[in-house]
């Protein structure tokens, strides 16, 4: 199946192309697999994304579907999620994922790891205020470790406390008694995943090719 | 690789020969009383079972002569020097490699200069010298006792803390280098050798092409044992470290189906492309067959300590006789032992470290790291030795020439396959990278060890081969490694970073490895980490039900992981001797109460203080506990590491449930009611001794929740402060010291006089404490564990 056949002309994949920096072979790939999944509609819904059998047994597995739908990591300042979502938004969540490009200036390199990081917070922040608090942080872990059963629960809520705890420590230094942790900003996880080298990690390899290799 | 190599060596190092002359003397020493001594006279110098049989020399004769005849004396003292010569002998050099190691480290400024290596070469050959003095023969370096004793401990330690994630990481880098590395040099190197040969002329015009070739494949392997040596101490970060470590382990495969093939047709003459062809098979034998035969070891290892349980003492044993079998087995079937050593390893580990108990961890860290430190310094001074021993031939234009070649090989390689990696690879090798790759490519004493083994009927320039082999070893470890360190500065080459693992990055590291899975699920594509998330559910549900005993199988990483993190906080701590902070330092840490939510204030039975008088209040009590705590510091200071068995620990756990059951209720009171300032339990408080100052341990600021403080006997009296006053909330202000969970413990050993209050409560957390004292399990990747340490 060609690639060009009964898609979006050529024009539409250039705009997208600079706009997301994929290249048009990938596009055309993604926007397969976008047909696949939402059963060759135009937008794509959560149902869609819950068939999918492999995401089955991961475990945060309900957090990744709601970032495809929060309208924060595709429109400049969005709020809230939607309900569905087109190929543009589909393949913007994808950008975040793209691996940084061989020559980039360090500037561009910063920016894009704020912007990864960025999609990482909004998952984690789940209420938009702009921090996660404790009670976020803990269901994350808890999500981490949802698959181990009551043993999970209870470990969680202690992690998640020393996590939190650490990163208060680091952001904020010395804390008297009487002062409250409001949550983690956006400028503390940066400086907690100071060593975490998100650019480089965060990242998968998209695919060039013809889309023979596409799984089921 | 010895099995393949011909030639075993039977000759025993005659270290002190001299001695053998007072053996022929019978000496009778009459003071000593010793055992009833038999009649018999005769003992063969290898039978030697009674002390005091009479002294045996290789001359029997004359004894059983002279005792039938005569009656002499009763031997009450006598000497028999043969009956222990070998273990004496070895335990002699052990213990002057030992003591070498001793005298370098307490001598600071030297050993900041000079890497160790390079110092006990040169001791090696200061006792070459010496013995060659005296008039006897140095020992050489033998190769089967090379490869079968000296080797598999310094490998079977790299192996064992492999930073397996880094190394499967770059995996595909490793093996170029060490595969198509290897193979370019040895055939650069080989190959212009035999030009050069060629056009000197008259002496060197019979090294044919396939003992330069085979010359070229032994000099061109980079030796792990010298990289480790060297890179121990330069402390460069992970990437390098891995990169050129993991090739120096890799390229045993090559080196060892290279020198086959050229040493079966050195005698043949020629090669065909079959052979070629055969060779290439063989390789994927050898390295395949290697890994399989240690995942077989690994495996079995790790079943046979799942029920180890009941035999904690001989865990560490399994470890080390199951890697040495894998090591053994594949030198059996001509294998790469070295690949066989490093896969039983890297299995064998997150299973048996779930299974065995913390102590013998530790027995096998430790046992591990001295091991691979004296066979590594005997490798050196023997290198030394056998230097000055060795039958040399010395050939200037050989020997500058193969030194030249080696560098510039080296240098080409590395760059041009940087050049083909950096395509592949999302975190490019810089020129810098590259550099110290290059620079950091030493050779060391498996070169020296294969050309010994060479036989000289085939190989009739073997000592001249021997004398190169020298020189490249000593320029590249003393020139390389001596410079390596101020090139490292020099250059600023990202050196490791110290900082231990956080929790937040063990989090945030588990949530990227499912969220790329996810999106690669969502995308379609079957990639890397899709494999990889296979692989881990495979594990979980089959492999570790299979080998890791009881329901330590089913923990997930991430508590593993914060269990491990816990125990070793709580073990720094005591080790440390229980000190939090210095006195003076503010509270740096945040405790619980600043993260959790307020909760509504309820009504306070007690007037409020003035917070002037909180204040004083806290810092009264803060600062007399402290001195109490002070003063058990020098008691802990020696004492060995904590038991987690005994008594103690169940106790420390305790009582921080226990705290923190008091700071939660604490947090319903905004005030602290204080004790009058003489209280009979502050004054007890008081009395403490001389404070010490105590410089912190960086452990102690990396989590600020989990702290272990030991204070003083008195602690059960400040617990009951709270039950003195009534209040229940007194006790975890005296507490926000180290943070938020921290708790008073008794000290292990003192008697114990407080009874937990309520023991009912903390049956429950008993529990879930017995699982926290059980053994930490599989690690996340250790930074502190992965260097080998071979001080």
């Amino acid at each position: 199946m060609g690639s060009f056949q009964s898609l979006p002309d050529d024009h539409q994949y250039r705009t997208l192309s600079q706009k997301t920096g994929f290249s048009l072979e990938q596009i055309a790939i993604l926007h397969n697999r976008f047909k696949q999944l939402s059963q060759n509609e135009e937008t794509l819904w959560r149902d869609d994304l819950k068939t999918i059998q492999d995401l089955e047994s991961n475990p945060i597995r309900s957090q990744i579907i709601e970032a495809f739908f929060d309208s924060r990591n595709f429109q400049k300042d969005g709020v809230g999620s939607v309900e569905e979502i087109g190929f543009e938004e589909f393949l913007t969540v994808m950008s975040y994922f793209r691996a940084p490009p061989q020559n980039i200036t360090v500037e561009q390199r910063e920016e894009m790891r704020r912007a990864k990081l960025r999609f990482l917070f909004n998952m984690h922040d789940t209420d938009n205020d702009g921090t996660i608090t404790l009670e976020e942080y803990r269901h994350v872990v808890e999500e981490l470790l949802s698959r181990s059963g009551a043993l999970g629960r209870e470990t969680a809520k202690g992690i998640a406390d020393a996590a939190m705890l650490e990163v208060a420590s680091i952001s904020v230094g010395p804390m008297a008694p009487d002062e409250f942790y409001e949550g983690i900003t956006f400028e503390h996880f940066l400086k907690i995943l100071n060593g975490v080298e998100i650019e480089m990690r965060m990242h998968i390899h998209f695919l060039n090719m013809d889309a023979t290799v596409l799984c089921k | 690789v010895p099995a393949s190599y011909a030639g075993v060596y039977n000759t025993y190092p005659l270290i002190f020969p001299g001695l053998q002359s007072v053996m022929e003397l019978k000496m009778f020493l009459l003071v000593l009383g010793l055992l009833v001594g038999t009649g018999s006279p005769d003992m063969g110098s290898s039978q030697g079972k009674c002390s005091e049989s009479l002294v045996q020399g290789p001359q029997t004769q004359e004894n059983r002569t002279h005792t039938t005849h005569s009656k002499k004396p009763f031997p009450v003292l006598s000497f028999g020097y043969d009956y222990v010569r070998l273990p004496f002998e070895i335990s002699l050099w052990v213990l002057l490699a030992s003591l070498m190691k001793l005298g370098f480290h307490l001598m600071p400024r030297l050993s900041s200069i000079v890497p160790e290596s390079c110092l006990l070469i040169v001791v090696g050959l200061l006792v070459g010298g010496l013995i060659k003095l005296v008039g006897e023969a140095p020992p050489v370096l033998e190769s089967n006792i090379f490869f079968l004793y000296l080797l598999p401990p310094i490998i079977l330690d790299a192996g064992y803390f492999l930073p397996i994630r880094q190394f499967t990481e770059n995996l595909g880098t490793i093996l170029m280098f060490a595969v198509v590395g290897t193979l370019w040099n040895a055939f650069f190197v080989g190959g212009l050798l035999y030009g050069v040969c060629q056009l000197e002329g008259h002496r060197l015009v019979t090294v044919d092409l396939l003992s330069c070739l085979l010359f070229g494949s032994i000099i061109s392997a980079v030796d792990p044992v010298a990289v480790l040596a060297v890179f121990e101490e330069i402390h460069i970060n992970e990437l390098l470290h891995i990169l050129v470590f993991g090739e120096s382990l890799l390229n045993d495969a090559v080196t060892v189906v290279l020198y086959h093939l050229f040493e079966e047709f050195s005698s043949v003459g020629t090669i065909t492309v079959t052979d070629v062809l055969l060779g290439i098979v063989c390789f994927l034998v050898v390295s395949l067959g290697g890994i399989v035969v240690g995942a077989i070891y690994g495996i079995l290892a790790a079943f046979t300590s799942r029920f180890t349980s009941h035999t904690r003492v001989i865990e560490p044993l399994f470890v080390f006789l199951y890697s040495y079998m894998a090591y053994l087995s594949a030198e059996v079937f001509h294998l790469s032992g070295i690949m066989a050593l490093i896969a039983c390893g890297a299995v064998m580990r997150p299973y048996v470290e779930a299974n065995i108990s913390h102590k013998s961890h530790t027995t096998i860290k430790y046992f591990l790291k001295m091991w691979s430190s004296v066979s590594d310094t005997l490798i050196f001074i023997f290198l030394g030795v056998s230097t000055v021993a060795g039958p040399h031939e010395w050939n200037w234009i050989f020997v500058v020439a193969t030194l030249i070649f080696c560098l510039v090989a080296r240098v080409l390689g590395v760059v041009g396959l940087t050049f083909v990696i950096n395509k592949f690879r999302i975190v490019k090798l810089t020129s810098k990278d590259q550099f110290i790759i290059a620079y950091g490519g030493l050779r060391g004493a498996i070169a020296f060890s294969l050309v010994y083994l060479l036989n000289t009927d085939h190989f009739p320039k073997r000592n001249m081969f021997l004398t190169a082999i020298i020189t490249v070893i000593f320029f590249t470890v003393f020139v390389q490694g001596m410079t390596i360190r101020p090139l490292v500065d020099l250059l600023a080459v990202k050196k490791k970073q110290e900082t231990k693992r956080s929790i937040n990055e063990e989090i945030h590291t588990q949530f990227l490895d499912h969220l790329l899975t996810g999106i690669e699920d969502i995308c379609g594509h079957y990639g890397h980490h899709h494999w990889k998330d296979k692989l881990n559910r495979f594990n979980k549900k089959y492999v570790k039900k299979c080998l890791i005993a009881g329901e330590r199988s089913k923990e997930p990483q991430l508590i593993a992981f914060y269990h491990k993190m816990e125990m070793k906080q709580a073990i720094e701590l005591v080790e440390s001797g229980g000190g939090s902070k210095l006195p003076s330092a503010m509270p740096s840490t945040v405790s619980m109460q600043n993260i959790q939510p307020k909760k509504p204030p309820q009504d306070r039975a007690l007037p409020q203080l003035s917070k002037a008088r909180e204040e004083e209040i806290r810092k009264i009590l803060r600062t007399n506990l402290q001195r109490t705590r002070q003063r058990l510091r020098s008691y802990n200071r020696h004492t060995l590491i904590a038991d987690p068995y005994e008594d103690g620990w169940n106790e420390i756990l305790i009582k921080r449930k226990k705290m923190k059951e008091l700071e939660k209720k604490m947090n319903n009171y905004l005030t602290v009611p204080a004790p009058p300032p003489d209280s009979p339990t502050i004054a007890r408080a008081r009395l403490a001794s001389d404070p010490q100052a105590w410089g912190l341990k960086s452990a102690t600021e990396s989590i600020p929740s989990i702290k272990v403080d030991l204070a003083s006997p008195q602690s059960p009296e400040s617990v009951n402060i709270v039950d003195e006053i009534g209040m229940k909330g007194s006790q975890p202000k005296v507490s926000e010291e180290g943070g938020g969970l921290t708790m008073k413990v008794p000290s292990p050993t003192k008697p114990r006089k407080d009874q937990t209050t309520d023991e009912d409560n903390d049956k429950e957390p008993q529990q879930r404490l017995m699982r926290c004292l059980s053994d930490p399990g599989p690690a996340a990747e250790e930074e502190d564990e992965d260097e080998p340490f071979l001080h």
